[in-house]
């Protein structure tokens, strides 16, 4: 059988909106391609994952049942889909481009033979094959990549692909994945802060830089992302370096490479490393005191002052539009 | 302990990108190489668990051009016991998983419980290869690392998650670990290792050929965003700023 398996990743209970993302785009590829879009999740299904993923386009669910899938396991999630993947052949395999999506993804693909397409941010069909679009260097360049046999693997960037709801809910098979050894098993996990959005995975991305002269000042950007309310704050290497803020939270080439619809720089003065993170944004806001800072030159739109005076006026501002809104 | 840690050699992350005559891979003109940023964390980590564990070997292992002997002495002087380059000039012509194919059979030669690598290489940006290399070996795997502790025959590590929130990883030995930024202090090279690395073993072979599993159609560049427009000075500019933002662009 032709068509698009997708993995559905579960977390605190839900299918991840990036893997309803990817279910969605599958399906507008198999319109092209043919088959259709297979979901598959490990461990217990959520009691709405036919519904959500069904709507997002996949004509099937089938939940891998194991008494050892309580916890994510690389090498053993990867044995279960690759059951599957046996079975269906596929002429392809989408996997959200997660932590959990890239550490299992490329044990799914030499599992099956296949290669990879990272980190992917469009698919075309051109002649009957899957073409897959991915940025390299942080995002300086983009590559084109195919399979150069039958199936390919690709993990999807979150927050790129529209997720649908055109879709009919459907029912979930629960199939035994049949035994497999756990190599590497998740024991636990260590909450951050509460409901900290990930900077590659929010809407709007407010990041500050060393023009926020310290750490202390830090809380100007957090009343703006929550102004927002769909935001997460973000950082420059530098000030991460200086030991200002987490690492998971720097974008840029040593970093995350985000996406956002709206990124808004603080007292960033916009290194080519930076740069190359954060330019795919669609919309691109800056606030510096120097005008002449490189990241203008790719912004959208410039506030040139101080980020101590923009930025209450701003979240202030902001605040008061979604109040009204 | 033996370790074994697999590096690449890749242009330094200042290097501004441009398209070769392939069409499929950069124009390597006056572009500057250096080690992979995340392999330092690796390498480090490779050393400390040398240290803890109360000795063995640590080995480097590099698929790349003759130029990567560079980086892989100035690894030996850091700390590492042994280095070995699997030797390709055309290694842009490589996948993720013709690149582990290569690594995993050297890796298997050496007969280690612990391989170490950065969680991805910044110029492909693939974090294929460690994945990769513990699914071809059916060595046990965590990516991006943040901490790890070996006890005995099994690793104990954090690895990241979204929004900063960490998953305990329990991996039985032998396993793959690929290092995120943060998992250690990267140890300078210092003149007595500088000195000592002239006289490590750094070994050439071939890296054998295997057949990439992705063909690259080509190498595009973005479209360059054009620079936008000033929406004045200061506070006063704020209310211009999110007209734009809800009526021009839409995003409000």
């Amino acid at each position: 059988m032709a068509g698009i398996l997708v993995y559905a990743e579960v977390r605190n209970g839900a299918v991840r909106k990036a893997s309803l993302e990817a279910v969605s785009e599958a399906a507008r590829l198999t319109k092209e391609l043919g088959g259709s879009v297979s979901a598959v999740l490990v461990g217990a299904a959520p009691a709405n994952a036919g519904e959500v993923l069904g709507k997002a386009g996949a004509s099937e669910v089938i939940a891998l049942a194991g008494p050892k899938f309580t916890q994510y396991s690389g090498d053993g999630y990867a044995a279960a889909i690759h059951k599957v993947a046996a079975q269906m052949q596929p002429t392809a395999i989408f996997v959200a481009s997660t932590p959990q999506g890239k550490d299992l993804a490329p044990q799914v693909a030499v599992l099956t033979h296949a290669g990879v397409a990272s980190d992917c941010v469009g698919f075309t069909v051109a002649g009957g094959k899957l073409l897959a679009k991915r940025p390299v260097y942080a995002g300086k360049a983009t590559l084109t990549v195919k399979a150069a046999e039958s199936l390919l693997v690709a993990t999807l960037r979150p927050n790129v692909f529209a997720q649908t709801d055109a879709g009919a809910p459907v029912a979930v098979t629960t199939r035994e994945a049949g035994e497999v050894s756990l190599r590497a098993v998740v024991k636990e996990v260590l909450a951050a802060v509460a409901n900290k959005l990930d900077v590659t995975e929010a809407p709007v991305v407010v990041s500050g830089g060393r023009g926020m002269k310290g750490p202390e000042h830090w809380g100007l950007l957090e009343a703006l992302a929550t102004a927002f309310g769909n935001a997460a704050v973000g950082a420059s290497r530098a000030v991460v370096d200086a030991g200002w803020r987490p690492h998971d939270e720097q974008v840029g080439q040593t970093g995350k490479t985000v996406s956002p619809t709206l990124y808004i720089a603080c007292g960033i003065s916009g290194a080519i490393q930076h740069l190359a993170g954060m330019s795919s944004s669609r919309v691109i806001v800056a606030i510096n005191k120097d005008p002449e800072a490189p990241i203008f030159k790719v912004a959208d739109y410039g506030i040139v002052g101080d980020v101590f005076e923009v930025l209450p006026v701003l979240t202030e501002e902001v605040r008061r539009l979604r109040a009204a809104s | 302990m033996d370790v074994a840690v697999c590096v690449k050699r890749v242009p330094s992350t200042d290097t501004r990108v441009k398209v070769g005559a392939s069409g499929t891979s950069i124009d390597p003109t006056g572009v500057q190489y250096e080690l992979n940023p995340f392999d330092e964390f690796a390498v480090e980590e490779a050393l400390r668990v040398k240290e803890k564990t109360g000795g063995g070997t640590v080995t480097v292992i590099c698929l790349g051009p003759g130029d990567a002997q560079k980086e892989l002495r100035n690894e030996l002087a850091r700390g590492a016991d042994k280095a070995v380059l699997l030797k390709d000039d055309q290694l842009e012509a490589r996948d993720a998983y013709s690149i582990a194919r290569a690594l995993a059979d050297q890796i298997q030669k050496l007969n280690v419980r612990v391989v170490m690598m950065g969680k991805q290489a910044v110029d492909r940006d693939n974090g294929h290869v460690g994945s990769m290399v513990a699914a071809m070996l059916g060595y046990a795997c965590v990516t991006e690392v943040v901490k790890m502790e070996i006890q005995g025959d099994t690793a104990r590590c954090e690895r990241e998650i979204e929004g900063g929130a960490r998953e305990v990883v329990e991996a039985q030995l032998p396993a793959v670990f690929t290092a995120q930024k943060g998992l250690n202090e990267p140890r300078y090279v210092k003149l007595p290792g500088i000195m000592a690395a002239k006289k490590k073993p750094l070994e050439e072979v071939a890296a054998p050929a295997v057949a990439p599993k992705l063909t690259v159609v080509e190498m595009s560049l973005p479209p360059a965003r054009q620079a936008g427009r000033f929406m004045g000075k200061g506070k006063e500019a704020v209310p211009e700023l999110l007209r734009r933002l809800r009526e021009e662009s839409k995003v409000l």
